[in-house]
């Protein structure tokens, strides 16, 4: 036997009674939308206020980067460009100099950048940064990849992260330099 | 001069009957041109604002009070497109027989004891005469195009003029009949006392309904239902004829909310100790707060479908009408 012993197949003969309040309630609706203030920003007199974990392009902290290839190496579609050399200084004791990367270009070409963010997770040294800048079309594709400088550019937009909500899992990381400085003290 | 009731002011300014017949017709094609494009602009602010937008900021700089006159400009340089199918005389011609009737209409509608063009005698029955010739032009518009959905489209309109037609005509005939009187200056010199909206609640809603029906408006706009049959009637219509199609419309919201104020709202009749505003401001802003309901119901109310029209009209307000008839009869008789 069925749980539902009605006849599913008949259709309702006459539509379900309404007392026609609805009807009142959706006019309030629109009212009281039309005289709050609209939530449109006028774009570009108005900039938009973004949050602080707006994904809007990649910046470079160029100072941070030790050139380890990471980032361009774990690229899904290949846009970053690194060049670098290397330089040897010599220690004031004597002895073996010391090597060093220096970092010649650093680029992405945002014609190919699919915005995933893998690069930004896997560096290392907190070189790469999500910037809540999204102004920066160009005219040409070929001029879509931007160097070095424009990266750090960006990186003046980044915000702090903000606080995380209470009762949120922190951040490993977080974790590990708690431990560090407990150990510490 | 003293001016007569019943007398149009512009007899008195002027002897000549052409020159008289010739500033009639500019003063009704201004206003006929000028009102739409306020309701139209009005259209795209309040809809904008009920959903939470600004809507057209640009155009004049001052909250886009221009776009309307930036849209026509636009129209006019759209290449007139006519489908090599289409049956090109009655295709043109369409949106003429859509336009003209609402143009017509606003020859008796009063705006005060003497700012009127024409006083007629049957002047209630001129207007719904006129009102429902405008849906020919749609049913040719969607014959003409040659085009399945424009086909759809018009039969739907005449299904819903059909419908819609009878209970407008009866929530008139009601006031009608307390008025004693046709003519529409008439009808509202009968409101003196009070208006006819607090003696025929249900008939106002009636025929405000009818008028939303008759208009195609949402929530009735199956005719031009754009989810499924694309612009209904008027999918093949490029430029200038088709901005007549919705100069067509926006004239017949400003025509209807007029018709809708004379007959229920007491026209130019100014509320009680507010006299110091003149007549015809009273009228222009009882045919924008009608204006603002229907845009406002077009904001609120998702569209009806075909069979749930249909059976509104039929099973819903037809009964009331006539049952309003019945009841305004027996208080004329016994009272």
């Amino acid at each position: 036997m069925a749980v539902d012993d009605r006849d599913v197949r008949k259709a309702p003969e006459v539509e379900p009674r309404s007392t026609g309040l609805g009807l009142i309630k959706g006019l309030g609706v629109t009212l009281k939308h039309a005289l709050r203030p609209s939530i449109t920003q006028q774009y570009p007199q108005e900039k938009p206020d973004l949050p602080p974990r707006t994904r809007g392009v990649i910046a470079l902290k160029e100072a941070n980067c030790t050139v380890c290839y990471k980032c361009s190496r774990e690229c899904p579609d290949w846009c970053i460009y690194i060049d670098a050399h290397k330089e040897t200084h010599e220690p004031a004791s004597g002895g073996k100099g010391r090597s060093m990367k220096v970092l010649d270009r650093f680029a992405i070409d945002y014609a190919l950048c699919m915005y995933c963010g893998i690069c930004v997770e896997v560096c290392p040294f907190d070189a790469l940064f999500w910037s809540p800048r999204f102004d920066y079309a160009e005219y040409g594709i070929a001029e879509l990849t931007h160097e070095k400088e424009r990266l750090e550019e960006w990186t003046y937009k980044v915000l702090p992260p903000p606080p995380l909500e209470v009762g949120a899992v922190p951040e490993p990381e977080e974790d590990a330099a708690a431990a560090d400085t407990k150990g510490a003290a | 001069m003293i001016a007569q009731a019943g007398e149009s002011f512009v007899n008195q300014w002027f002897g000549q009957y052409w020159l008289v017949l010739v500033t009639k017709s500019a003063i009704v094609l201004i206003f006929f041109l000028v009102a739409p494009l306020g309701v139209g602009y009005a259209e795209h602010k309040v809809m904008a604002h009920m959903q939470g937008r600004l809507g057209p900021m640009y155009a004049g700089r001052f909250h886009g009070w221009a776009q309307l006159l930036a849209d026509g400009a636009k129209f006019v340089q759209k290449e007139d497109v006519i489908p090599a199918a289409a049956d090109a005389w009655v295709f043109s011609l369409a949106p003429a027989v859509a336009l003209v009737p609402y143009i017509l209409l606003f020859v008796v509608i009063p705006f005060s004891d003497e700012i009127f063009i024409l006083n007629l005698d049957v002047g209630i029955f001129f207007v719904l005469a006129l009102s429902s010739v405008s849906v020919i032009g749609v049913l040719m518009a969607g014959w003409a195009s040659a085009n399945k959905f424009s086909l759809i489209g018009a039969l739907r309109a005449a299904a819903q003029l059909i419908a819609y037609e009878l209970p407008l005509v009866l929530g008139a005939a009601a006031i009608v009949m307390q008025a004693g009187t046709l003519s529409m200056v008439g009808i509202v010199q009968a409101q003196e006392m009070y208006w006819f909206v607090f003696s025929q609640p249900i008939g106002f809603l009636i025929f405000l309904t009818a008028s939303l029906a008759e208009l195609t408006r949402p929530p009735f706009d199956m005719p031009v239902a754009d989810s499924e049959i694309i612009f209904g009637a008027y999918t093949e219509y490029t430029g200038l004829k088709f901005a007549f199609f919705l100069l067509a419309e926006y004239g017949g919201i400003v025509a209807l909310s007029a018709i809708a104020s004379v007959l229920f709202l007491g026209g130019y009749l100014p509320l009680p100790a507010m006299e110091f505003i003149p007549e015809p401001l009273w009228m222009l802003a009882k045919i924008g707060a009608l204006s603002f309901l229907i845009i406002w119901l077009r904001v609120t109310y998702p569209r009806l479908r075909e069979d749930q029209l249909q059976r509104v009209s039929w099973l819903m307000l037809i009964p009331l009408a006539l049952l309003q008839i019945v009841v305004v009869g027996v208080f004329k008789v016994a009272f």
